[in-house]
């Protein structure tokens, strides 16, 4: 591979690293108060709110029927808005993190819901309010989970960070379309490919190791 | 804040007319009056009333669906009437909205049957999350939580999580974390059903210890009968959301009224032996008398005295058995048919010292 090559290679992993933790911590703060809403507010929650968890629900599947390489396009207008340009790296982020939001929402959704109804009575009936039973319980209990699926939603933006290519966003997956296929450099196809491995790897590494630590339900 | 005051007692002291043996004052924490709750066209609780004295232990017995944690989960508000009165040292606490039930929760303790530990919580974060919830500082939070482990004998589990405890150490956590808030009432919901029977027996010693020692008032619900029997002062059985029997428990386990307290006590008070009671027929040489009996004289002498009374009759089977300091009998005879006087003049001894007599039926010799 040449100097050149593997320039473009550094500088790919870079793109790719910040697109996925920028749009992942994105998704995170705005997914996680998403997913308690949602469970706040269905039948039997801690604010029962069939209306607003209805329409949320809504808006959620709504974001995530429509495929990702539509959204990409489809929010130009508000990328172009938030960002001053609907092309490179920084715009790349804005539809990823719309994308992931939602997914992480329900990811994030199902670990809360997963929390045991006995321990929301207890805090209850130590006369904790809704905040209380938020911050003691509900998140702290459902942690592994809400980690475990950052994991899976960090791993899952990588992949869709490939196809924000086609809005010169660059990253690994542009390198390898643009010279792995479409100019036959097989080395830097192999190189690409090797490096998501490692990013994978890596990631779901990390996040087994950190839900470990925190998972005292022995 | 009322909770920073660490060194304050619970309330219990403050009233008058306070019974000086039992400690057990008149001054109710607790009345319910003409509670209603329905589950669509269940009545889980049908215009029921109920006082919890001051000090008392009082157990709440009835079989699963008798509304008994519908009931229990009233007390705090966890659950709302759909009609009725329930008054919490005086105050009305139906109506009222979840954020005007949140301090009066802070002074009521509960425990449960599957402990309802956090399981992100070390056993000293445990016990400090009421005390957390009530405001106080992180220092004194500390202070007090291990004051409560070291009461219920768990000091060097600290810091260990939920996980690493066994059934009666969690189940001693959740009592150390109801009263971390220095409570003057505390709800059981079925606390040592999910415990084998020594560590059960460990824990009612722990619960009837803090009531002695605290002064802390304990409403408990369970489908036990022994559990009652332990520790109760009164107890009240349910039954389709009503109260259909209530009293001290000695006098209930020696006198129970309704069919339902017969059968619940079936488990912890001697019974006809089942090889004896399936032989029961009308042609039997011998009656078959069951004899309930409670006076203090039991302990010392008084049944030797009625063996002797009749000594035509044979004891069949019982015995005394002593709920708190109450000595209780029950026991079983049979006294020859023939002649026919003997029996009568055994009913009529019996009933002259204040046993209830009951003839079963008759048998015949050998049994």
């Amino acid at each position: 591979m040449s100097p050149v090559l593997f320039n473009l290679l550094l500088q790919s992993i870079w793109e790719t690293v910040i697109m996925t933790l920028a749009s992942g911590v994105i998704s995170f703060v705005a997914g996680l108060p998403l997913a308690l809403v949602l469970v706040a507010t269905d039948r039997g929650g801690i604010a029962e709110n069939l209306v607003v968890n209805r329409a949320l629900g809504w808006v959620i599947n709504g974001f995530r029927s429509v495929p990702f390489i539509i959204l990409l396009v489809a929010l130009i207008p508000l990328t172009r808005l938030l960002v001053g340009t609907s092309l490179g790296t920084a715009a790349a982020i804005v539809p990823l993190a719309i994308a992931a939001a939602p997914y992480y929402a329900r990811v994030a959704e199902v670990s809360l819901r997963e929390v045991d109804p006995g321990l929301i009575e207890a805090a209850r009936a130590m006369g904790g309010n809704r905040w209380t039973i938020v911050r003691e319980v509900l998140v702290p209990e459902a942690l592994p989970g809400i980690v475990a699926g950052f994991t899976v939603t960090l791993v899952t933006l990588v992949g869709a960070s490939a196809m924000a290519g086609a809005i010169g966003a660059g990253g690994l997956g542009d390198l390898a379309i643009r010279y792995g296929y479409q100019r036959f450099e097989t080395g830097v196809m192999i190189a690409v490919v090797a490096v998501l491995i490692v990013l994978v790897s890596g990631l779901q590494w990390f996040g087994d190791r950190l839900v470990a630590r925190l998972d005292h339900r022995g | 804040m009322t909770g920073r005051n660490v060194t304050s007692q619970p309330s219990a002291t403050a009233f008058a007319a306070v019974d000086p043996v039992t400690g057990v004052s008149e001054t109710p924490v607790v009345v319910l009056s003409g509670v209603n709750r329905s589950f669509g066209p269940t009545r889980a609780l049908d215009d029921l009333s109920l006082t919890v004295r001051r000090g008392e232990i009082l157990g709440i017995i009835g079989r699963s669906g008798a509304g008994k944690s519908t009931l229990i989960r009233c007390l705090n508000g966890l659950e709302r009437p759909d009609s009725g009165r329930i008054e919490i040292e005086g105050r009305n606490i139906v109506g009222l909205s979840e954020g005007e039930l949140q301090p009066i929760r802070r002074k009521i303790g509960m425990i449960f049957q599957h402990f309802n530990l956090m399981s992100a919580k070390t056993v000293l974060d445990n016990v400090a999350l009421p005390l957390k919830i009530a405001g106080w500082a992180k220092a004194e939070r500390r202070a007090r939580a291990l004051e409560l482990l070291d009461l219920v004998g768990l000091s060097d589990k600290a810091g260990s999580y939920p996980a690493a405890l066994s059934g009666g150490q969690k189940q001693r956590v959740g009592i150390a974390r109801a009263l971390s808030a220095r409570p003057a009432l505390l709800l059981s919901d079925e606390a040592t059903s999910a415990l084998d029977p020594e560590t059960t027996r460990s824990i009612l010693t722990l619960l009837k210890d803090i009531n002695r020692k605290l002064g802390v008032t304990v409403v408990l619900i369970t489908h036990e009968m022994e559990v009652v029997r332990t520790i109760g002062d009164r107890v009240a059985v349910l039954e389709a959301g009503r109260i259909v029997e209530q009293g001290e428990v000695w006098h209930v386990f020696s006198d129970p009224k309704t069919e339902l307290t017969q059968s619940l006590l079936s488990g912890v008070r001697p019974q006809l032996p089942v090889h004896i009671a399936s032989r029961l027929s009308p042609g039997g040489s011998e009656t078959v008398l069951g004899v309930d009996l409670t006076d203090p004289g039991l302990g010392n002498g008084l049944f030797a005295e009625i063996l002797a009374h009749l000594p035509s009759a044979h004891f069949l089977h019982g015995g005394i058995d002593h709920i708190h300091d109450q000595p209780v009998a029950r026991f079983f005879l049979t006294v020859p048919r023939e002649p026919a006087s003997l029996v009568d003049e055994a009913i009529a001894y019996l009933r002259s010292i204040n046993a209830r007599v009951e003839v079963l039926g008759h048998v015949s010799r050998p049994v």
